[in-house]
Parts: structure tokens; C-alpha cells; sequence
């Protein structure tokens, strides 16, 4: 085996992440605490660096290296460049937060970048080993990040709720693992699908052990039932670390889905119309999916109205548009994987700019994470209010915001589901276009509950009187950043279809091809 | 004659003990990390069992990854236990209650 029949080079971008995240580590150790902003602009550069390299090694197609166990397609590049995103803007909003709460120190840089690592290597893993070590670099450096405010109860009581139950879905996700290398003999991704496509694997055991993969990666979405550990974790850790968990990770967990359920498990690559018999795994997942997915958008939405504190506001509101994530890959074609993709994608962004907002109004000794740090702050700041309105919208799915047509696309994927079901004659299977009608029903509903609480938000801003009367203290770039940051979800308001058509031409163009 | 089926057995035993220890279990976050520990043995079991079953190492492979990883969560599982404790003087399940809405 040569460096050449490696193809090392489409993964450049991870081998240069990882050496400079142990530069910065080494660098790390000569720094004095007052020069730590040397950390953050190396950690900055490090990831722009990385985007870079991603740029210009961008391949239109699926390429694959290390013995086809690391892929490079588009979806991987459109997904990475936006964890790359969510990563930084975590960074720069956290930077004051974590100065005045003795967080400022080389292990918040270096976590992060190997947790974005991790993330990386999910995205472009297909190969179940891979898959499972990229998840536990970020699970282990994200339990370590909340918790890194040592001396605080709530912030060690969410680490220790996070590893439990983070502990309890790896595993689940291992076991469902095991049985399908028992099934089809092979931990790689494509030949799994061949096996499964081809009728080759054993129907129980394949059976038993998407159960245990769908409940693992239902617990690391944070999806109904297994969101229990969401609103703690967001709760008790230091709002840039929540902000760090409740981004980036939902991109690479949209790419991890991907890869194990629609590589592995399901039928993608495959002609619909080509098939003879009925498909083994995709109608029993597909339809998992769809209760995990309503679950998800009744419990998430009505919990969230009880809220007082936001960060849990939010995290309830995440699990709520998880739901929505899910809805779009239960669809099970390129039309709903490229809607969650968007959905997921602008959720980055968006989830970004509030928890910005949030660290915006914090200071020394004071968290603003409650609902009503955020009275009157029409009169404090109005161009803030207006930032964090916009957030908001967009969060509810109101139209001109990115977040409305999130929604539509994941809708309207939806309502033209195509379900395989036998033929007339006994031989043969057709394709059911009647869609998900009742479905789509509930979310819309529920968007409309989630308007509630959204709104209410809103009417605290700029109806109530402030409680809190100093003065924004956030330094000239935050500022910049995250009003560009709130800007860019009305611009991708206006115009959706440029990133919409880019995203799923991404995963046309990734599309495994079996035979 | 031990078939691949008794492995199997074995190893949903182990798992299904290690779900009940951290779902039933109230008093100690010590068991919890030892039910936690429990869970990837069971799993590395299967792998064993259908590896030699299949006469294909990557499922060795795999055990070997699994077991290092379980090092570092358990070295991480314990850190966050030590630095609960000193917040909290108590390492009962019961007492991670601060955190509700």
C-alpha cells in the first residue's frame, strides 16, 4: 500500500484540523493568561485555515480514501463548511463570557477544536468504526466543555446528566451496530447496503439492530422520547458551551443519520421503480422516524411555553426542530434529505444568533438567561431588539425569515411522500404518492404553538419595562458578527433559493450508487 | 457445545443488566459509571462472537477501539464525579435535582 492508493488528500482538511489543534495545545502551555487572546485568534485561524482547504479541494462527486472508509462528497463540504461556522461563531460570542467566569483558558480552545474534528470525521465517515469514533471525539470533548466551569454546581450537574445519558445512547448505538455486522458480515457502510439490497443479510438480526441504532441516534438528536438530558445540559452549561452543543453537532448529526440510515440501511442509490421485492429496512425506519418526529414537535412545543428560563426555552424549541429534521428524512429521497439538510443547516445559524443574544446581554456575575433579562430591551438597545426579533421569526417560521422556508421545503417533501407498497397482484411493489397528510397537519400546528412562545419573547422586548438597566458591554466584533449573523437570516429569507438549490444539488451529487 | 446463539444470549443478558443498572439504580453515580462500563462489555461480547462466527477480524478490530474508548469515558465520567462531589458533597443519584423547570 502506497501514500498515493491512500488518496490522503480529501482529507486534508481533518489531518490539518488535527495538527493544529496540537500546536495550540503546545502553544497553549507558554501563554500567560493575559496573552490568552493569542489562543483564540490561532484557534480562529485554524478553522478559517480549514474552510479554506475544504474550499479548494471541493470535488463535484463522491470520492473515497483510506480503503473506502472516509468519503468526500458535496454534502460532506456543505456540512463541515457549516459546523466550521457554528464552531467559530460559538468561539467569538463566547469569548467575554468565558473571560469573566474563569473559563478563559487553553482547554475551551483545544476541546473545541477536536470536538470539531469529530464532527468532521462523522460527516465523511462510512464505515461504522469511523462512524463511532468521530461520535465519541465530540461526545468525550463535549462532556469535558460543560464541564469546565469546575466550581459550579449546575454546570457539573449537567456534565454528569450529559455523560450518563450520552454514555447510555453510544452504547444503544453500539449494540444496534453489533447485530448488523452480524447480519451482513462487514462494518463498511456500502457493503452493508449491497447486502441489505441484494437480500443477503439476515432479516432478524438486522431488524433487531436498527431498533438499537434508530433509539442511539433518537438520544444524540435529543428526539422525544430520549430528550431528557437536552434541557439540563442547556441549562446548566455555560451558555457558549450550550451554544457549542446545540449547533454544529446538529449538522454532523444530520450527516451521521445520513450515512447509517439512508447509506446503510436504506435505499439510496437505488431506483425506486428497479426494485422487485419489498425493501427489507427502509419502511420499518422510515416510520420509526415519523413517531420520534410528531413525539418530538407535541412534547417539544407545549413544554416550551412553561419555560421561564430561555436557555431552556431553546433547548425545549430544539427538540421541537429536530422533529422537523426528522420529518425530512423519514421522506427517504433526495427531495427530503436536501430539505433537512437546509433545515438543519439554517438551524445553525439561527440557534447561533439567539444564544449570541443571550451572551450578549450577560456580563460578570449576571447569566441573562432568563426570559425576563430580556424586558424592555427595545429601550436599551432598539437595533438588539431588532436583531433578536428577527431571530425569533425565523425560529417561529414566519415567511421572509430562512426559517419559514426551512419549513416549507420539509413540508412539502412531506406531502409528496412516496410510500412502496405490495402490488396488486402479489408480484412486483408500487409506489404510493398520497403523502403524509396528517403529518404535515401536525407540524404545522405545533409551528403555531411554537409561535406562542416565540412571540411572547417578543412582547417582553419591546412592551415591558426593563428590570435591567446597564449598559450592553459586548466589544465591537461581537457586535458586528452577530448582526451580521441575524442579517443573514433575513437575506437568506429573501432569497432561499440559492442555498436551497446549492444544498440539494449537494446531495444529488453525494448520492451512493450500489451497483 | 457453546453456539453463537449462547453468546448472543449472553450478551443481551449483560446489556439488559447494564440498562436496568442505570435506569433502576438511585443511590450511587459510582454504579452508574460500572452499569455504563457494563453495556460496552455486553457489546464487545457480540462483536467477539459474531467475528469468529463470521471469520472476519474487523469485528476484533472494532473491540479493540471500543475498549480504549471506554478508558477515556470512564477517565471523563470520573472526573465529572470529582468535581460534582466537590460542589456537592454527595455522590447520590437523588441529589442531581438542582436543575428543573
Amino acid at each position: 500500500m502506497t501514500w498515493t492508493s491512500l488518496n490522503a488528500g480529501i482529507a486534508y482538511p481533518e489531518i490539518f484540523l488535527l495538527i493544529a489543534a496540537c500546536a495550540i495545545l503546545l502553544i497553549d502551555v507558554f501563554v500567560s493568561d493575559a496573552k490568552r487572546g493569542i489562543t483564540h485568534g490561532l484557534t480562529l485561524a485554524a478553522l478559517a485555515v480549514t474552510g479554506a482547504i475544504l474550499y479548494s479541494g471541493y470535488i463535484p462527486q463522491r470520492v473515497t480514501a483510506f480503503s473506502g472508509q472516509f468519503v468526500a462528497d458535496p454534502m460532506a463540504a456543505w456540512a463541515k463548511g457549516g459546523i466550521l461556522i457554528g464552531v467559530a461563531l460559538a468561539l467569538i460570542y463566547g469569548r467575554s463570557y468565558a473571560a469573566a467566569r474563569q473559563m478563559y483558558r487553553g482547554e475551551l480552545y483545544t476541546l473545541t477544536l477536536f470536538a470539531t474534528l469529530g464532527m468532521m470525521i462523522m460527516t465523511s465517515a462510512i464505515n461504522f468504526l469511523l462512524l463511532y469514533v468521530g461520535l465519541e471525539l465530540l461526545s468525550l470533548s463535549l462532556y469535558a466543555l460543560v464541564a469546565l466551569r469546575r466550581d459550579s454546581a449546575n454546570a457539573t450537574e449537567a456534565a454528569m446528566k450529559y455523560f450518563v445519558l450520552g454514555a447510555l445512547a453510544s452504547g444503544m448505538l453500539l449494540y444496534g451496530m453489533s447485530m448488523v455486522y452480524g447480519a451482513t458480515g462487514s462494518l463498511d457502510v456500502v457493503i452493508i447496503a449491497q447486502k441489505i439490497a441484494t437480500q443477503a443479510a439476515n432479516p432478524t438480526l438486522l431488524v433487531f439492530g436498527l431498533v438499537f441504532i434508530v433509539a442511539g441516534i433518537a438520544f444524540k438528536l435529543g428526539a422525544v422520547p430520549f430528550h431528557m438530558w437536552v434541557p439540563d445540559v442547556y441549562q446548566g452549561a455555560p451558555t457558549p458551551i450550550a451554544q457549542l452543543i446545540g449547533t454544529a453537532p446538529k449538522l454532523a448529526a444530520f450527516a451521521f443519520v445520513m450515512r447509517l440510515l439512508a447509506e446503510a440501511l436504506g435505499l439510496a442509490g437505488i431506483d425506486l421503480s428497479q426494485i422487485r421485492q419489498q425493501p427489507m429496512l427502509l419502511p420499518s425506519w422510515s416510520s420509526m422516524l415519523m413517531v420520534l418526529a410528531v413525539a418530538s414537535l407535541v412534547i417539544g412545543n407545549l413544554a416550551a411555553i412553561a419555560q421561564t428560563n430561555i436557555k431552556r426555552m431553546f433547548a425545549y424549541s430544539t427538540i421541537s426542530h429536530m422533529g422537523f429534521l426528522l420529518l425530512g428524512i423519514l421522506v427517504a429521497n433526495e427531495v427530503g434529505y436536501s430539505a433537512s439538510f437546509f433545515y438543519a443547516f439554517t438551524y445553525v445559524l439561527t440557534a447561533a444568533a439567539g444564544f449570541g443574544m443571550v451572551q450578549l446581554l450577560s456580563r460578570e456575575g449576571f447569566e441573562a438567561d432568563t426570559i425576563d433579562a430580556f424586558k424592555g430591551l427595545a429601550k436599551r438597545s432598539p437595533w438588539f431588539a431588532f436583531m433578536m426579533l428577527m431571530v425569533l421569526f425565523s425560529m417561529a417560521g414566519i415567511p421572509v425569515f430562512v426559517g419559514f422556508f426551512a419549513k416549507l421545503s420539509v413540508l412539502q417533501a412531506l406531502l409528496n411522500h412516496a410510500v412502496l407498497v405490495p402490488g396488486v397482484d402479489g408480484a412486483g411493489i408500487d409506489i404510493d404518492h398520497s403523502g403524509l397528510v396528517w403529518v404535515a397537519v401536525v407540524a404545522v400546528l405545533m409551528s403555531l404553538v411554537g409561535a406562542f412562545y416565540y412571540l411572547r419573547v417578543v412582547k417582553v422586548m419591546f412592551f415591558d419595562e426593563p428590570t435591567d438597566t446597564a449598559p450592553i458591554s459586548a466589544c465591537w466584533d461581537v457586535r458586528i458578527i452577530l448582526s451580521l449573523n441575524c442579517l443573514l437570516l433575513l437575506a437568506l429569507g429573501l432569497v432561499p433559493g440559492y442555498l436551497l438549490a446549492k444544498l440539494g444539488e449537494a446531495v444529488k451529487l453525494s448520492s451512493l450508487v450500489l451497483f | 457445545m457453546l453456539t453463537l446463539e449462547h453468546y448472543l444470549v449472553l450478551g443481551a443478558i449483560l446489556f439488559a443488566i447494564s440498562v436496568f443498572g442505570i435506569f433502576m439504580n438511585r443511590k450511587n453515580l459510582i454504579v452508574l459509571l460500572m452499569a455504563i462500563e457494563l453495556m460496552l462489555l455486553a457489546v464487545n461480547i457480540n462483536f467477539i462472537a459474531f467475528s469468529q462466527y463470521l471469520g472476519d477480524a474487523s469485528g476484533q478490530i472494532f473491540v479493540f477501539f471500543i475498549l480504549t474508548v471506554a478508558a477515556a469515558e470512564s477517565a471523563i465520567g470520573l472526573a465529572i464525579l470529582v468535581a460534582l462531589f466537590r460542589s456537592l458533597r454527595s455522590i447520590n443519584v437523588e441529589d442531581l435535582d438542582h436543575l428543573k423547570g
